[in-house]
């Protein structure tokens, strides 16, 4: 029996809620000077203060209050004028002050909101918070057969990027979405991903760990007051937010179907496996003690500045897109196909570079879509540029290279990271337009296959496919099939007409 | 100077379980009598600041820093770290240039 959302949605519904970490993208630490710099050699980028050594006084970071607040502004938040930074007390060794430095009843921002699109529906998710924190050391776990905790003997500890400024962002819980909710949860930090981006405020890597996300999902029976939620972590892509909210709700029904009760418990999403399993549970209740930090004074943003903040806040996606569309001229089912592909501000941005628009969305949905399938990544984190796309479709349109050949080039950009030129220049792509050079592999092709060039002389002409195949392979692919085709034909002199 | 002998009847501000609580939270191996004693003492500290209370007047906002200070910010700007020699230097055990620490629980897998 495979149950679906639909299922389930036909008994309970659910609401979910989003806890999104984003790393910022400063140069050196919330409290400290030390780097942020990603993949530095352990422990070189800590000092007395990001170390909580004694005596150490630590002074917030201006460029990153300064991010937090325009968050706070793009998702329609109300800015404090008057808050302060909070201790979270708990002994791990992921922090070496023993505490972390957060925000807790006085967040920078509150109460805002961010409308986001499914299925032709616009769905407005609250905003609780957006606060300022700092990132913990990594851990990692040693003499566990998998490598994972349980097991482990011991830890080892890099403290580099203990004290990179961290932004918390908490929605209000989400009802009323039904068998939409997984679709929801992921367009929502597909949504926010993309604010950050166009804010610059960090490069929002999920795969990085710059942005990471957990996931809350309850069930209730319609009419009952909401249920018990469980809240998933190690949701590393925006695929998994999708299948880690659908995953709970199916495991939460047949829980609830089976007169069971839904345990309130951390949950750990399992990316190969699409489920999820739960974390160890807590001996006594979170008791964090929190109290006002004492070695930082409060911030209290001035209105006129935060004013001048909004003013200059660039474009954001949705405005982009709704210009985009306009521009564009697309009809409303390829916009729809494009926005569930997630590559309107890629075409977009492509047609800005100079592409044609019907080009543009054919490689995007097309070639590049599939690429970005295989790999489960969203297209747009595919490490190739809307301007790379439109140089590739201009040596196409210009001859240079065919779209076979195009396709050779994205592969080869994507694998060295060179730009479009480069990769077509090392790897010699280009199209065979010299005839007697093709004439010349037709004849060596003939020659090779004697049987195959026997029958399509006899009439089957489509056994010249295999032919054209040979003369492609000798050509390294560089060759146009259709001019190959009618050379081979004309060569076993068959006349197709 | 107060006299803070006048308030040492306990008045059940504190309990030895809150103060077994709070020990275990901050890691602190307490033993039966000192739970007793710790209780009944904390209690006269909760007591004399509630009188510190009762005296501060509306016009006297409760208040996390003794100097009236706000925004007290620095340039995003990269200055050097410490040596991780130095750093290593204080770590009780090191493998890998990184801190080695007993196996420990966590909530991430």
């Amino acid at each position: 029996m495979t149950a679906t959302v639909d299922d389930v949605v036909a008994r309970y519904e659910p609401v979910i809620g989003l806890e999104t970490h984003v790393e910022l993208g400063t140069v050196s630490k919330m409290f400290c000077g030390c780097s942020t710099e990603f993949g530095a050699d352990p422990n070189t980028h800590t000092c007395a203060v990001c170390l909580g050594l004694p005596g150490a006084l630590p002074v917030a970071n201006a460029a990153a209050i300064e991010a937090t607040i325009r968050i706070g502004l793009a998702l329609n938040c109300s800015i404090a004028q008057w808050c302060r930074f909070a201790r979270k007390n708990y002994f791990y060794p992921d922090m070496p002050k023993n505490f972390q430095t957060s925000q807790y009843d006085e967040p920078l921002c509150v109460e805002g909101y961010l409308n986001v699109e499914v299925d032709g529906r616009t769905v407005r998710v609250g905003i609780e918070r957006v606060h300022l924190e700092e990132d913990t050391g990594k851990n990692t776990h040693v003499g566990g057969a998998t490598g994972r905790i349980h097991g482990a003997d011991y830890s080892l500890v890099d403290y580099n990027r203990a004290g990179i400024p961290l932004v918390e962002i908490v929605t209000k819980p989400v009802p009323g979405v039904g068998a939409l909710a997984p679709e929801v949860a992921r367009a929502y930090v597909t949504e926010l991903r993309d604010i950050l981006r166009t804010l610059g405020v960090s490069d929002v890597r999920m795969e990085q760990g710059s942005l990471r996300c957990d996931v809350n999902t309850s069930l209730n029976r319609p009419g009952e007051a909401w249920g018990t939620r469980t809240e998933t972590k190690n949701v590393n892509s925006l695929r998994s937010v999708e299948r880690a909210v659908r995953s709970e709700m199916l495991r939460q029904a047949e829980v609830l179907d089976g007169g069971g009760r839904v345990l309130q418990e951390t949950r750990h999403f399992n990316e190969t496996s699409g489920d999820t399993r739960p974390g160890r549970s807590k001996e006594e209740a979170t008791d964090y003690r929190y109290f006002p930090e004492p070695d930082l004074v409060p911030m209290a943003p001035d209105p006129t500045w935060v004013e001048s903040l909004r003013a200059d806040l660039p474009e954001l996606p949705a405005a982009r897109r709704a210009r985009t569309r306009a521009a564009l001229g697309v009809d409303e089912a390829d916009l729809a196909q494009m926005s569930n592909a997630g590559v309107v501000d890629l075409v977009a941005a492509t047609v800005d570079a100079g592409a044609p628009v019907g080009e543009a969305r054919n490689w995007w949905l097309g070639y590049l879509a599939q690429l970005a399938n295989a790999r489960g990544i969203e297209a747009a984190e595919l490490e190739i540029t809307p301007g790379q796309v439109a140089r590739l479709i201009e040596l196409v349109a210009a001859g240079t290279l065919s779209t076979a050949l195009a396709r050779q080039a994205v592969d080869g950009v994507l694998e060295t990271g060179s730009d479009v030129d480069v990769v077509v220049a090392e790897r010699g792509l280009k199209v065979v337009s010299d005839t007697g050079a093709l004439a010349a592999a037709a004849d060596e092709a003939i020659a090779a296959n004697p049987e195959v060039a026997e029958k399509v002389r006899g009439g089957k002409i489509a056994a010249v496919g295999a032919l054209v195949g040979a003369v492609m392979k000798s050509t390294r692919g560089q060759a146009d099939a259709a001019a190959v085709r009618a050379i081979l034909l004309e060569r076993l002199g068959v006349d197709e007409s | 100077m107060p006299d803070f002998t006048e308030d040492a009847t306990p008045t059940g501000r504190i309990s030895r379980e809150d103060v077994a609580h709070l020990a275990r939270l901050a890691r602190l191996a307490v033993t039966d009598d000192e739970l007793q004693l710790f209780a009944s003492q904390l209690d006269v500290i909760l007591g004399s600041v509630a009188r510190v209370g009762e005296v501060a007047a509306a016009d006297v906002p409760p208040t996390s820093h003794a100097v009236p200070l706000v925004n007290v910010y620095r340039a995003d700007e990269v200055r050097p770290s410490l040596p991780r020699a130095a750093v290593l230097a204080g770590a009780p055990s090191v493998e890998d240039e990184k801190f080695r620490v007993p196996r420990i629980l966590s909530e991430e897998a």
